[in-house]
């Protein structure tokens, strides 16, 4: 079990927060916090995947001047690049579904001046 | 058997369909629009009767529009019971454009070019049900004329309608959607094509439960037969204007409902499964009620087209006693009652309109002494009623007839009984109206100014009653036409 | 330039998109023309590549040169062939329509619109296409964000019709994102083909089973299978016309479309057969949206509310005819996706058209539409038969397969749902039919007078009952060639089981 929570312990924390921030979505009532959890819940797949490109000992995988001529690459101490990557495109993605939800929040409370979800339920008609 | 492949049926049945472009353009000049109606009508009937010659004498005609599903296609052929089917729909059609043009400008109806519109799709899919190679384009017509009528049924647009209207289509569609069209995938399912083929497309080798299931499904299904307990929407459907009644309720839409019947009977199970299944007899017996109960309630009905919807529901069971019969002369008998019932009682409900235009009455009990007034009129109706009963010279006595040798040749004599005891029940719910209208006075109602129905609504009931009388004296094309389905059917 | 179509599907409308707010503030009304050259063109290349399937076969373009698996590639089969030209072709219909719902709406918005109706057409399109399965959730997301948005321009009530959407939507997105990470922790690669070469051989381990698990619900989401469905009848109710017309048809559709892909192309059948319940569940969950679609869209009183519950419905067949899992059914799922979108889309037409006339789009204000708007109701019966499922409309055949399917597999009482919800359209449309007919209950035998004239004729604008009209003539046609449509297309991607 100790062992489980060692060496897989990214996951576990990928989880735990992710549940974070399901649990604001499901349980707040304040429409904010439930944009904060959506984040926190976001975020939480960004580690999971920036994680699952880690290993111990890992470099980066760029080539310097100085491997060419030692010849002592190394490919497989390479990091794999690749989530990372993809990470920088999901949080465009995360931050622009950010911009879009805080959009609508401003323009909820312009119109019916509250951000509690059962106040306002009660102001749309 | 000789087969022609040609493309007339399928340009008759477009034709008809494509009549209400031409009766919309000119929808502004009711006369031309009413002249569009009947040019249409006439072509049609025309087609229908080139390809008579041909079919008479054997000759199947088929053509394949497209395939819409592995080995079905919207396909047709026009085989004997077919093209006696569409002759009478398509003759009546041109009969009853007449009728409306006299009846709709005398009630000064509202929305005739809607009318006549969905008149010609009606007819046009009745047509197509008649054509029809396969059970899926028969479907798809049965389902086009459902729609169709539905607006023809609720024209007059007030409360009566809207409920006639709701029934109809429930019943209808309802019944399609819910029985027919399981029962149509079943078919395709267990034999992988949907042709009509004269012995029959399904098998021992189907379980036998789902045989059962398959024919309880269409005999529910095919809700237009009007077979109780499905037949509750006919007498509603009577809120529709007098043309619509009589063509579509008493020709066009019901026969389809029998004619598919048939069809699937004799064509999808064929002659020997019935036998086999023992579904014949189950048949006789439960069509049997719907022929007494039908006569029954059409006693006590004291609206003169409930009545007749009554009667109409009676007799099409006799055309489904086809399915049951499964003799030379049974089958003809059916087949040949689609004949004789469509012009027996067209005329009827031809006359029941006539005096509606000329008097307002709806109720059998006004009539009593308008046989003085409207002494044309009622003449034809005595002679429809005759038919119904089905004695000579009229044309109806034909297929009574046959259905009663078929009994006898079948060997279901009670079934000879049931017959002979509606032929009463039938002479007893017609003959008093004749009799009143001509032998009986009633001071409490006066009928001051009546005079005969404007001609347009006399010429056809009375053309009809003719037609009724010469089917006595030549009956041979129809008869012929049933007696060859009948005999390649049974495979004589 | 015939090579590059595959991409220029795509970059067209992106950078078009991207163009439009300069467009906009030099002329405002030149935006409307903008847009339907860009969809026009994305059609057009959409049309040369399907040309190009047919005859040639499967097309897989790899984007900036680079070769699969390490770039993104492009992979048009069969299927997403079609779905291209279906999907750039109602995302030009309704581009084609929303000229005047807009300026009757909100005449002011006009530039943001169009910028992210294009961008929303540029989404669903990069969805269909795409063979990879990241670039799948960036334009899943590209599409659902312009979706918020467009959404939210609505009325009352939208912007928190939108929230929820929002919320929800990205639940379900990071789902998807969660799947594919196991997914490439398993195998290594992002690229559907490599994967699904990959996946042999590590088919049992329970990663990938989770891994299934969590795109599936994802996908359920996105496609509001029930019970899933919460976000979806408000926010299409709420959002303005045009927007409705273009995202009711294909969100949930192309979500439908991913999963066929994901199960079909991705973890192939023997997969899903062998290791999880799977097309159990998708079966029951299937028969369970038809059920309670059908009977929720008695209950509405609001026409694209009612809408709404019957794409619930509609899913359901969608869903259960894959849960089937026999040749038959499958043919028939797929088929009605196509026939589906294609429905939908001329629905929401309808409701915009209503809402355009008389400002609302609730069941009582079709009264009296039968008169004064014959084709616009015309088109209106003819997409409500093919819903219905009466031949020769393509919705009966989809039905037809799906209910041959249900019988094959024995699953009677999926059939027998399929049945209950055509009869509950029935019960449906005609109640609309019975209103906008317009029966007169004040008196009860009259109807003999000169009710109509021409006068009352007051038909919808030409921007949008052109495209009404041509919705409902390709319902009629693919009704009519639909073999051609399932032999020459869906047999190539229907997988032997």
């Amino acid at each position: 079990m100790i062992d489980f929570i060692v060496t897989k312990y990214n996951y576990l924390f990928y989880i735990v927060l992710f549940l974070i921030g399901f649990y604001a979505i499901i349980v707040k009532k304040n429409l904010v916090k439930k944009v904060i959890g959506m984040n926190i819940m976001q975020t939480s797949i960004i580690l999971f995947y920036v994680s699952i490109g880690c290993k111990k000992d890992g470099t980066l995988p760029i080539l310097l001047d100085s491997d060419l001529h030692s010849h002592a690459i190394d490919a497989g101490k390479y990091l794999n690049p690749l989530p990372h990557v993809l990470m920088l495109t999901a949080i465009v993605v995360m931050v622009a579904t950010l911009g879009v939800a805080l959009a609508v929040l401003i323009l909820m409370y312009k119109q019916y001046g509250t951000l509690e979800e059962d106040e306002l339920l009660k102001r749309i008609k | 058997m000789q087969t022609i492949e040609s493309i007339i049926p399928f340009v008759a049945v477009l034709i008809a369909m494509a009549g209400p472009i031409l009766i919309i353009l000119f929808k502004r000049w009711p006369n031309i629009r009413e002249l569009m109606t009947f040019m249409v009508a006439s072509v049609t009937f025309g087609l229908v009767v080139s390809m008579a010659p041909s079919v008479y004498n054997g000759t199947e005609i088929t053509y394949n529009l497209i395939d819409i599903l592995p080995e079905v296609g919207i396909s047709f052929k026009v085989d004997s019971f077919g093209i006696l089917f569409a002759l009478v729909s398509s003759s009546l059609w041109i009969v009853t454009t007449v009728y409306s043009i006299g009846y709709m400008r005398a009630l000064k109806e509202h929305s005739q070019t809607r009318f006549f519109s969905f008149f010609a799709v009606a007819i046009s899919s009745a047509l197509g049900v008649a054509f029809s190679a396969n059970l899926l384009t028969l479907y798809m017509f049965y389902e086009i004329l459902s729609l169709s009528t539905f607006s023809l049924v609720t024209h007059h647009q007030d409360k009566e309608a809207h409920f006639g209207g709701r029934k109809y289509l429930t019943f209808l569609m309802g019944s399609s959607i819910a029985f027919f069209l399981p029962a149509v995938i079943l078919t395709y399912y267990y034999t992988g094509t949907l042709d009509f083929n004269r012995f029959g497309i399904l098998t021992h080798s189907i379980p036998d439960y789902m045989l059962v299931v398959m024919f309880a499904l269409f005999l529910a299904g095919i809700g237009k037969a009007a077979i109780m307990p499905m037949h509750s929407w006919l007498p509603s459907a009577m809120v529709a204007p007098t043309p619509v009644s009589s063509l579509l309720h008493a020709v066009a839409v019901v026969k389809v409902g029998v004619f598919s019947l048939l069809r699937v009977l004799l064509y999808i199970f064929g002659t020997d499964l019935l036998e086999f299944m023992r579904f014949d007899g189950f048949l006789v017996y439960f069509v049997s009620i719907t022929i007494i109960a039908g006569s029954l309630f059409a006693l006590k009905q004291d609206n003169l087209k409930a009545r007749l919807a009554y009667s109409t529901v009676a007799q099409l069971s006799y055309i489904v006693l086809a399915g049951g019969l499964l003799s030379v002369s049974g089958i003809t008998g059916g087949i040949v009652h689609i004949a004789m019932h469509a012009f027996g009682k067209i005329t009827l409900f031809f006359c029941a309109g006539a005096i509606l235009v000329n008097t307002g009455f709806k109720n059998i009990s006004q009539l009593k002494g308008i046989g003085k007034k409207m002494p044309v009129t009622m003449i034809a109706f005595f002679f429809g009623s005759l038919s119904i009963i089905g004695v000579p010279p009229l044309g109806g006595f034909w297929s009574k007839w046959n259905l009663a040798m078929g009994t006898i040749e079948y060997s279901e004599i009670p079934i000879l009984v049931v017959l002979l005891t509606s032929s009463l029940l039938n002479a007893a719910y017609f003959m008093p109206i004749v009799y009143n209208a001509f032998f009986a006075k009633d001071e409490s109602i006066v009928y001051t100014e009546v005079k005969e129905a404007p001609l347009l609504t006399i010429i056809p009931p009375v053309f009809t009653a003719l037609v009724s009388i010469a089917l006595f004296f030549y009956p041979d094309i129809f008869l012929n036409l049933a007696r060859s389905a009948a005999r390649s059917v049974l495979g004589v | 330039m015939i090579d590059q179509a595959p991409v220029l599907i795509i970059v067209i409308p992106l950078i078009f998109a991207l163009l439009t707010p300069v467009v906009g503030l030099w002329r405002k009304s030149l935006c409307y023309f903008w847009i339907l050259t860009a969809l026009a063109l994305s059609a057009a290349f959409s049309v040369t590549v399907f040309v190009k399937v047919l005859n040639t076969g499967t097309i897989h373009y790899n984007l900036g040169g680079w070769t699969p698996p390490w770039g993104i590639e492009y992979v048009i089969d069969h299927l997403n062939a079609l779905m291209l030209v279906v999907v750039s072709a109602i995302a030009l219909l309704t581009a084609v329509y929303s000229r005047k719902s807009i300026e009757k709406e909100f005449p002011n918005k006009k530039t943001a619109f169009y910028t992210v109706f294009l961008l929303q057409a540029t989404g669903f399109l990069g969805i269909v296409i795409t063979g990879d399965m990241f670039n799948l959730y960036v334009f899943l997301e590209i599409s659902s964000l312009a979706g918020y948005a467009l959404i939210a321009i609505g009325e009352d009530g939208a912007l928190f019709a939108a929230f929820k959407y929002i919320i929800i939507g990205t639940i379900g997105a990071s789902f998807y994102l969660i799947g594919v990470g196991y997914i490439y922790i398993m195998t290594g690669s992002l690229n559907m083909a490599d994967i699904a070469a990959l996946l042999q051989q590590v088919n049992n381990t329970s990663v990938i089973h989770i891994a299934f698990a969590f795109i599936l619900a994802g996908l359920i989401i996105k496609m509001a299978l029930f019970p899933m469905y919460i976000w979806m009848p408000d926010a299409y109710t709420k959002a303005p016309s045009a927007s409705s017309a273009l995202i009711a048809p294909l969100m949930t559709k192309i979500s439908a479309y991913i999963l066929v892909r994901v199960i079909f192309t991705i973890f192939k059948p023997e997969f899903i057969t062998a290791n999880l319940p799977v097309t159990k569940i998708m079966l029951w969950l299937g028969f369970a949206a038809i059920i309670y679609g059908a009977i929720m869209s008695i209950a509405q009183t609001d026409f694209k509310r009612m809408l709404c519950f019957i794409i619930v419905a509609e899913i359901g067949y969608i869903v259960g005819g894959i849960g089937l899992f026999n040749p038959t059914a499958i043919k028939g799922a797929i088929l009605h996706i196509l026939n589906d979108a294609v429905m939908t889309a001329g629905l929401f037409f309808i409701a915009g058209i209503v809402k355009y006339k008389t400002g609302f789009h609730n069941l009582t204000d079709f009264k009296d539409l039968f008169k004064k708007m014959p084709v616009t109701m015309g088109a209106f019966v003819i997409i409500a038969l093919s819903v219905i499922g009466v031949p020769p409309t393509c919705g009966f055949f989809s039905k037809w397969y799906l209910i041959k399917g249900a019988i094959i597999g024995n699953a009677w009482p999926f059939a027998a749902a399929l049945l209950f919800s055509s009869l509950v359209n029935v019960v449906l449309f005609f109640r609309i039919f019975e209103i906008g007919y317009g029966f007169d209950h004040g008196h009860d035998s009259g109807g003999h007078e000169e009710l109509g004239s021409g006068s009352l004729i007051s038909e919808a604008p030409a921007t949008m009952l052109l495209p009404s009209m041509l919705v409902s003539l390709i319902i009629i046609f693919t009704g009519i060639y639909n073999q051609t449509i399932i032999t020459n297309i869906i047999e190539h991607v229907t997988p032997n089981l």
